[in-house]
């Protein structure tokens, strides 16, 4: 059986979720997202004219297997999101968004509270939510009550390439979550994409680390190969990490006689 | 509270001394780092420094890669008019210079605004001179909503505003205010700015303040350099840009370097800063900070442009005339200064792309709010 994931009302057959900033150009960017096998792209509002269909990005992007995953990038409140998100939804005509409210522009740091607020609006307006959240295993929880369907916790801030700094609470994330769990932000090497799905993540999602690789098309399939790998171990059971010798000398074996 | 006690605890003197007397050592200790603080900034920007900066411009460039991608913002001004009741001795519009004097009706700004977007640019610097019964914030508003549709990104450098008249703006659309001390020298600052409203110092050090309590999205800041010591003139932007961070996280921040340029009735610059300096002093903005914009105008040489790409620098302008109408409604109006790189914007677009950038037009949406 394949492993594919689901969700709302689309399978995916990759686990490996991209951006479309920072590349050096439009042809490069779809170049490394097509090598990736990467089939939901996520792109910032505010980078696109939306209403117009010849918007290079856009036109670029316009493959039968990539779905458009449109992101609020840029607002700072519920209000803004939910606005953006309904622009959008009229213009790509999808009801996909990723939830991304960062008031503060320095560290892109999501703001819990807005976010909270805008997904469950969004989710009563009909839209499928893929919330850019902390790696807070109750916020999880409460975007999980209001029907969001997946929860996408930063490994490390964004664009930071430092991996997974938040393990302990994505662990409990994971341990959790009745949604998908997407890793997204801070992820910088294949390794670290790896790592994310052999601790049990759905997918994760990559964007620096693809675009400002010095060879973005070989980059992507680095991750791609990575994604699968993190994907086929975490199946296949790691083996234990052992943290002592087993003694030699055990102390309760006089039990047994 | 506001800048200006920051401001208060530190003596020019002082600071320049300490800038000077920094060593080769120093320096060396400081790059090993891999914070680099605002202490650490005045030893980048001291002259021990100079020997490292090859260095520091590929850590320069390494890092604005991380954060901003292969992708260079273009942006471009609109002078609205050039009447001043200020005395600036560095600025064409100084009230001082007996010129005609221009400001644009809502037809010429149109049509300015038509040959703008048939470039293809999509953020907008609106600039005009302080004379406040012309150009007050009636007509600043009144130009914003008359542009509003047709860009996705609007920011001022007009005079200081008080933080209701920000509001108001804000409301119209506006994105970010570009207000520059000049110079972070009090006396200095006098014996440049003698008449009109802009000899008020403080009033114009705590206008970012303004700015920020009033929310707006950007507010970039600056030195005139040629004005006074360009280090710690530097030293006091770095640590306004600190101040504001911490205060106003709500918005973002740019810096621009302008230098004192050729004019009518020109001033020479009293300190000299070379374009080593200038590389010097963007690499070490860059190494104090991650995030903050670097802006670079058209007053700076081809050359200049063409490598400044790849030292830090995130947006820049291109094809700029700054005179009311320059564009195509009064090409012969006054103009505040004589621009050094004349190239074309599809010239600055080819030769941001020949070396591995995008060019980015559009980066905002000013249809949420």
């Amino acid at each position: 059986m394949r492993d594919t994931l689901k969700i709302a009302d689309k399978t995916f057959n990759s686990r490996l979720f991209t951006g479309t900033g920072k590349f050096s150009s439009s042809k490069k960017m779809k170049d490394a997202i097509l090598a990736s096998k990467s089939e939901l792209v996520t792109v910032a509002l505010k980078r696109v004219d939306i209403e117009n269909e010849s918007d290079d990005l856009l036109v670029h992007l316009n493959e039968d297997h990539i779905n458009l995953l449109p992101n609020t990038s840029g607002v700072r409140t519920a209000k803004e999101a939910v606005f953006a998100s309904q622009l959008a939804r009229e213009a790509l005509k999808t009801n996909w968004i990723k939830l991304e409210i960062h008031p503060d522009p320095k560290y892109l740091l999501p703001d819990p509270i807005e976010t909270l607020k805008a997904a469950e609006e969004l989710v009563k307006l009909g839209f499928v939510v893929m919330p850019y959240i902390h790696a807070d295993p109750v916020l999880c929880k409460r975007l999980e009550d209001v029907g969001v369907q997946c929860v996408m916790p930063l490994g490390a801030p964004i664009g930071s390439n430092k991996g997974i700094k938040t393990l302990e609470f994505l662990e409990i994330i994971i341990e959790q979550s009745n949604v998908p769990v997407i890793v997204d932000a801070g992820i910088g090497a294949p390794s670290h994409a790896a790592f994310s799905m052999e601790l049990g993540a759905d997918a994760v999602l990559v964007n620096t680390a693809i675009a400002v690789s010095q060879n973005p098309i070989e980059m992507g399939i680095a991750f791609k190969k990575a994604v699968e790998a993190g994907r086929i171990a975490y199946k296949a059971k790691l083996a234990p990490i052992k943290n002592h010798a087993e003694a030699s000398s055990p102390l309760t074996s006089f039990l047994n006689n | 509270m506001s800048f200006k006690n920051t401001f208060n605890n530190y003596n020019w003197d002082t600071l320049e001394k300490e800038i000077y007397a920094i060593s080769t050592e120093d320096v060396a200790t400081v790059l090993k780092k891999e914070k680099i603080s605002l202490d650490n900034f005045k030893t980048l920007i001291s002259p021990a420094a100079k020997p490292f900066i090859e260095q520091m411009a590929q850590r320069s460039n390494a890092i604005t890669k991380k954060r901003f991608g292969n992708t260079i913002q273009m942006y471009i001004p609109m002078y609205l008019s050039n009447e001043c009741q200020n005395i600036c001795t560095y600025c064409g519009f100084s009230m001082t210079n007996k010129i005609p004097r221009k400001t644009l009706t809502d037809a010429e700004i149109l049509k300015e605004v038509e040959h703008i977007k048939s470039l293809g640019y999509d953020h907008i610097l609106l600039v005009t001179g302080e004379a406040n019964k012309t150009v007050g914030v009636s007509y600043i508003k009144h130009a914003i909503d008359l542009i509003r549709s047709h860009f996705s990104n609007i920011s001022i450098e007009i005079q200081p505003l008080d933080q209701d008249e920000y509001e108001t703006l804000i409301s119209s659309g506006l994105y970010a205010v570009l207000v520059y001390q000049e110079t972070y020298h009090k006396a200095t600052y006098k014996i440049h700015h003698p008449k009109g409203k802009k000899s008020n110092f403080d009033y114009r050090l705590d206008t970012p303040d303004r700015l920020g309590k009033a929310g707006i999205h950007k507010i970039g800041i600056g030195a005139l350099f040629g004005l006074e010591d360009w280090r710690v003139d530097s030293f006091y932007t770095a640590l306004h840009l600190k101040y504001l961070q911490k205060t106003y996280w709500k918005t973002k921040y740019s810096i621009s370097f302008p230098r004192l340029r050729p004019h009518q009735g020109g001033l020479e610059p009293k300190v000299e800063m070379t374009d080593t300096d200038l590389v010097q002093l963007i690499c070490a903005y860059r190494l104090l900070d991650e995030d903050v914009e670097l802006s670079m105008s058209t007053r700076e040489s081809e050359i200049f442009r063409n490598h400044c790409i790849h030292l830090g620098i995130t947006s820049i302008s291109a094809e700029s005339k700054t005179n009311p109408g320059g564009y195509t409604a009064e090409p012969e109006s006054l103009e505040q200064f004589e621009i050094s790189d004349e190239r074309s914007t599809a010239e600055i677009k080819t030769m941001i792309e020949s070396q591995g950038y995008e060019v980015v037009w559009k980066d905002w949406s000013n249809n949420w709010e």
